[in-house]
């Protein structure tokens, strides 16, 4: 049984496009966005105490939608890095969204759909969204999968530029662990997020061996472990879990 | 309180620079995975190492924290992220519980602190 993907006959009738779009902006409305919001209300506050504009925070957040790349591009902004090291250090961070969009592709592809909506959908992949559409998207039928995609993603967007919004202007009247615990939310729900569907054994060694070279491989090289465990351990659960099938089968 | 009107010219090119290297990668994903078998091993991969590289951020996100979550001691935050797993699989997998319980361990932390 592939988990990505039912056979045709077991998915539901095209609901078509805005009800698509409504049914995602509802998977992520409160829980989801509420999350999100509230890992950005810790930019928005980064940003706010460090002495540059709530534009600079809002301009950011919208068009450069990933937490760790927004970061890293605001820590050395700051900091009088040159253009080239943000660009490097941004493109580092945020690398891991090549193989989510890769892997997102197959799954909300309709044949004869013009290339420029992917390509435009693509500027919404962030975590969240890409795995609440991998969860979501095999039972939808194939035409509403990229509509669902864009309705979750926006109401994310949204719940992020508010977060940011807030972030900025409560920096200095939010308690100190009211912060670090709304920060340490962001990571705590990615891991929840991720653990919700491991019907896909190839998924779960991948969860698995990422998490164990992790840290192994942060403290070989903190600039590039995150991509070498992904590779190395990705890898490794995708040829374990070929053996394991072809033993079974 | 005083907070800068507007940021200047400096900080939207970086902006606009982290914007190009942040989308460079989303499009990167569209042409090659346009193109990809959803059963083929290549997808398969690529699953995997997408899988592995979120399991990576998250361990470095708890174990390797940037900025003031970093002054949490170290078995402290490992602590949180396994209390917010264990309340997670009794409140009958709500993503909700584990994030509050973990979350709260957190703060009380950084107020015993």
């Amino acid at each position: 049984m592939d988990a990505h993907d039912q056979a045709s006959e077991l998915l539901p009738p095209a609901m078509g496009v805005s009800a698509a779009i409504r049914a995602g902006a509802h998977a992520a409305a409160l829980a989801p966005a509420l999350v999100l919001g509230a890992s950005y209300v810790g930019f928005g506050s980064y940003v706010g105490s460090h002495g540059l504009g709530l534009d600079f925070a809002l301009f950011n957040t919208f068009t450069a939608w990933a937490l760790p790349g927004q970061l890293a591009a605001t820590e050395l902004y700051l900091a009088g890095s040159g253009l080239l090291a943000v660009a490097l250090a941004v493109a580092l961070a945020n690398m891991r969204l090549a193989p989510m969009t890769v892997v997102m592709m197959p799954v909300v592809h309709v044949a004869g759909r013009a290339a420029w909506r992917s390509y435009a959908a693509a500027f919404f992949v962030a975590v969240t969204c890409w795995a609440m559409t991998m969860m979501t998207a095999p039972r939808l039928a194939r035409a509403d999968r990229l509509s669902w995609f864009i309705g979750c993603s926006l109401t994310l967007w949204s719940a992020s530029l508010a977060g940011t919004a807030v972030g900025f202007y409560a920096a200095e009247y939010l308690p100190r662990p009211l912060t670090l615990a709304l920060v340490f939310l962001n990571p705590l729900y990615f891991m929840l997020l991720f653990l919700q569907d491991l019907r896909d054994r190839a998924r779960l060694y991948a969860l698995v061996s990422g998490a164990a070279l992790g840290v192994p491989f942060h403290l070989l090289t903190p600039e590039w472990g995150l991509l070498f465990a992904g590779l190395a351990g990705g890898t490794a659960a995708a040829a374990l879990a070929r053996r394991r099938r072809r033993i079974a089968g | 309180m005083t907070l800068p009107e507007f940021s200047p010219a400096g900080a939207y090119i970086a902006a606009c620079v982290a914007a190009a290297a942040t989308y460079f990668w989303r499009a990167f994903g569209v042409a090659i995975g346009s193109r990809l078998d959803l059963k083929g091993p290549v997808f398969e991969w690529f699953a995997s190492v997408a899988y592995a590289v979120l399991a990576a951020l998250v361990v470095r996100l708890v174990v390797f924290p940037s900025g003031e979550l970093a002054h949490i001691p170290l078995a402290v935050r490992v602590g949180a992220a396994a209390l917010a797993l264990a309340a997670y699989a009794l409140g009958r997998r709500s993503i909700f519980a584990g994030c509050l319980v973990g979350a709260c361990v957190i703060a009380l932390a950084a107020i015993w602190h």
